[in-house]
């Protein structure tokens, strides 16, 4: 096999000490990134970009994709600790892993969390090595049509699975899509919904309204019900880790299914964000405590990370060989490959054989030095919880402030964050789910203009989305999502009639 | 730590003050660098390869911080660097949205706003289909366009209203034929869309395609520039940037090409201005900045002062005549 020969000899050039101590410290930064929200991984990789010009290539991207791992371990951190997602991919975590951590179950969460974002990006580097050249051509089949239908699929999958009343989460989901219509419309190049407010030009931030409706409104919520922070019970158990992972193994088809998810949308590249919550909906779906999901499930932990993890490492591959990036980190990497003067794209495995599996190989070191990391940190992690309310939640606000500064280094933005707080607080109050609203306002804007790209290339004729079996099939299984609950339903029923009909 | 910072730069000031205005100007803290644009394009890129090679080679005490505020077209950008009346420590990367953005929506900025610095480079637009098709100049290319009759071939482009679609519409009126033009966020995106042959063609970047280029998924017809571009070094197996004839050789009458320059608040002192001049002129001095412009096949003009500020407006006022013609123009409420 010529890929194991290249993969050792790239191990040869990643295991120099200089790149392990690199890995090491990438591999920190990341996770310090990953738990100030807003900060984010690609404004973490920018600002440090400069300073690897001075390294050979390989040491440089070796530590940056460290950070951009490190910031993928550390997005769960603030999710599953205080229902603040450091980082869009980690907004799913938040759905059962911060109930986990209100009964007290925060080590299991971060260990289930970890461990499954490592099996995550382990399946998806096996999948880089050996498959590589094969599915950067695959990528290469996704217009707008295809894109569309993956949008699609995400929403359908993660609607048609939920629960709760349908209306409540069509009027949520409908509220985040006009809120990411707000901005610049790139289909027509004018303003939409800006009322002639220049502050309201580049719309909502996705990352400001997360921190606000999740982190915000968990505090005003904390407040009226006694200043108590449920979440003290937590003991520190350093044994937690090898309990979780006992636990672990029996959602085994979770975790192929979400590496699947993941490894697909990664390359399309349709990006971490969705995988997970797509991940999260079909695992709601198909598990068989599916009804349980959102009251603080393992299984709901493991689909979304495992996904994100996939996704997130699947991204650099059609970044490097095709150019495009699969995340806003990897546009920065990109960005960084023609700095070094290295030209990403189908020639780089060719011309750069040092430099690519130098980089395989450091994803397998890093993840497995990410792992030790977070691992080794749990017990401290969930030991946050046991500082009472009333310190912590000033810290809190404080984090939560600067995070939704630190996104366009813009003071409107912390009035914003306040403003989704109490929307936050209202919409829990009155039992409308926040989930679709966030998935619109992440997913609209791309699902809108590849809705319309589409229709400017079939001058207007919906055909387009079936019009080959790749686009056909991502429709056709986007509608069965939708209607899922409803055929469900009647195969149950027809099952029930031709047991009752020859008795 | 900022106390600290305050105290140093109030001091430096004063020493400043006491010296008189003998003393060059200089930076008493770190510079933001504006980019309005997203993270990954080309002027994100050119952004923060002056930042790495301004820390490598020690060109500046201070460091440069780039910050993209991309929002609104680049408008976002544009209005905090036009908010920041004699700020010395901020200056912004232009692209053709300086031009383009105000003209067709209306956002209330203009490059009066601001004080021209200089002219880093002039960015190139080509002309690509896929590499399997049977054209191979752009008479042939847009002959087959006008004999299939309007709205058939699709132009691929970076956002709406912008450069891609003037060069567009610019096309079809000199051919008399019409394209349908579809916007998408970025240009690695457009390239990559044209390799999967979503779209026809594209007016891509050079350095956006050259991976295509390089790899035969992709042609080259022409260059929108009044001359060919330089470089003579071999990129593919059998052509250089150099052998790309200009779009008025195959018989498109357009010349466009996009700023890459800088600009800084208005009211700032001229010594400030000579400060970043100088600066950017040690930056394009550098062997690493000579490669980025041979990879990227850039047209390497540099201008400042008086000359920069003509050009400036010389530019403005092709934009809104391409504008105008296009009917780009917001609508004036």
């Amino acid at each position: 096999m010529e890929e194991i020969n290249a993969l050792f000899h790239g191990f040869t050039v990643a295991l120099t000490p200089f790149n392990l101590m690199l890995m090491f410290v990438g591999i920190i930064l990341g996770v310090i990134i990953g738990v100030l929200p807003g900060l984010g991984g690609a404004n973490g990789v920018a600002i440090l970009l400069p300073l690897t010009f001075s390294m050979p290539p390989t040491s440089a991207i070796i530590m940056l994709s460290c950070i951009y791992w490190g910031a993928l371990f550390g997005g769960a951190i603030t999710s599953i600790l205080f229902n603040i997602p450091g980082e869009p991919w980690s907004v799913a975590t938040t759905f059962d892993g911060y109930p986990m951590a209100q009964q007290g179950r925060a080590g299991e969460a971060l260990t289930g969390a970890f461990t499954s974002s490592f099996v995550g990006a382990l399946v998806a580097v096996l999948m880089f090595t050996f498959l590589a050249p094969l599915i950067a051509n695959f990528a290469l089949q996704f217009g707008p049509p295809e894109f569309f239908a993956v949008y699609l699929l995400t929403f359908c999958s993660f609607v048609g699975t939920g629960k709760g009343n349908p209306f409540k989460i069509v009027a949520s989901m409908m509220l985040g899509f006009a809120m990411a219509a707000v901005g610049i419309d790139i289909v027509t190049g004018q303003l939409r919904l800006t009322f002639g407010f220049t502050e309201l030009l580049s719309g909502f931030h996705f990352l400001v309204a997360v921190i606000g409706l999740f982190g915000i409104g968990e505090i005003l919520l904390s407040m009226e019900e006694g200043l108590s922070f449920s979440g003290h019970g937590a003991r520190i158990n350093p044994t937690i880790v090898l309990q979780t992972w006992a636990k672990l193994p029996r959602y085994w088809a979770t975790s192929i299914r979400s590496c699947l998810i993941g490894c697909w949308m990664g390359i399309i590249p349709g990006g971490a964000t969705p995988a997970s919550f797509m991940s999260y909906g079909v695992a709601r779906q198909m598990s068989r405590e599916g009804a349980k999901f959102g009251t603080g499930q393992l299984e709901g932990v493991v689909a979304p990370e495992t996904a994100a993890h996939a996704a997130g490492t699947s991204a650099l591959l059609p970044m490097i060989t095709l150019g495009i990036p699969g995340s806003p980190t990897a546009a920065v990497l990109l960005g960084g490959l023609m700095i070094w003067g290295l030209q990403p794209g189908p020639l780089l495995f060719v011309e750069q054989k040092d430099f690519v599996w130098g980089l395989i190989a450091s994803m397998y070191l890093g993840n497995i030095a990410g792992l030790i990391v977070v691992l080794t940190m749990v017990p401290l992690f969930a030991a946050i919880l046991r500082v009472p309310f009333p310190i912590i939640a000033p810290v809190i606000v404080v984090i939560c402030a600067i995070g939704a500064y630190t996104v366009k280094n813009n003071m409107l933005d912390v009035w914003m964050m306040v403003v989704f707080g109490v929307v936050g607080y209202a919409f829990r109050k009155l039992d409308y789910p926040l989930a679709p609203m966030v998935l619109a306002l992440v997913l609209g804007d791309s699902a809108e203009s590849s809705f319309r790209q589409s229709m400017l290339i079939a001058q207007g004729d919906l055909r387009v989305f079936f019009s080959n079996w790749l686009v056909g099939s991502l429709t056709g299984l986007a509608l069965v999502a939708l209607f899922w609950p409803l055929l469900s339903a009647g195969i149950t029923r027809l099952r029930a009639a031709l047991a009752a009909g020859p008795g | 730590m900022r106390i600290q910072r305050s105290v140093i730069a109030s001091a430096a000031l004063l020493a400043v003050a006491l010296a008189g205005p003998a003393a060059a100007w200089e930076p008493t803290k770190s510079v933001e660098f504006i980019i309005p644009a997203g993270t990954g394009g080309g002027a994100d890129q050119m952004a923060r390869f002056t930042q790495g090679v301004v820390a490598k080679h020690n060109l500046m005490k201070q460091s440069v911080v780039p910050i993209n505020k991309s929002g609104g077209a680049g408008a976002e950008g544009f209005l905090d660097v036009k908010a920041s009346k004699g700020d010395n420590h901020k200056i912004i990367i232009t692209l053709s949205n300086l031009f383009t953005t105000p003209l067709a929506t209306g956002v209330p900025f203009n490059w009066k706003d601001l004080t021209p610095v200089a002219m880093l480079a002039l960015d190139n637009f080509v002309l690509w289909v896929p590499a399997d098709t049977p054209f191979m100049s752009p008479k042939d290319y847009l002959e087959a366009v006008k004999k299939a009759g309007p709205n058939k071939f699709k132009m691929g482009g970076t956002g709406s209203k912008q450069e891609d679609q003037i060069i567009t519409v610019a096309i079809e009126k000199a051919y008399g034929t019409k394209f349908i033009y579809v916007p998408f966020k970025g240009g690695g995106e457009v390239a990559t869309q044209l390799v999967g042959k979503h779209v026809d063609s594209t007016v891509n970047n050079p350095i956006e395609a050259v991976a295509h280029w390089r790899s035969g998924k992709l042609r080259a017809l022409c260059v929108f520039d009044g001359n060919r571009m330089p470089y003579k070094d071999k990129v593919t197996a059998t052509m250089a940037w150099n052998d790309i004839p200009t779009c008025k050789e195959g018989g498109i009458p357009m010349e466009y090409t996009m700023l890459r320059g800088i600009f800084m608040p208005s009211g700032v002192s001229p010594d400030v201005v000579t400060f970043y001049v100088d600066l950017f002129k040690k930056v394009r001095g550098t062997a690493e900045w000579t490669k980025l412009m041979q990879d990227g096949a850039f047209n390497q003009t540099f201008m400042s002062g008086k000359e920069y500020v003509d050009w400036v407006a010389r530019a403005e006022n092709i934009h809104r005549e391409l504008m105008r013609d296009a009917g780009f123009l917001a609508v004036k409420k």
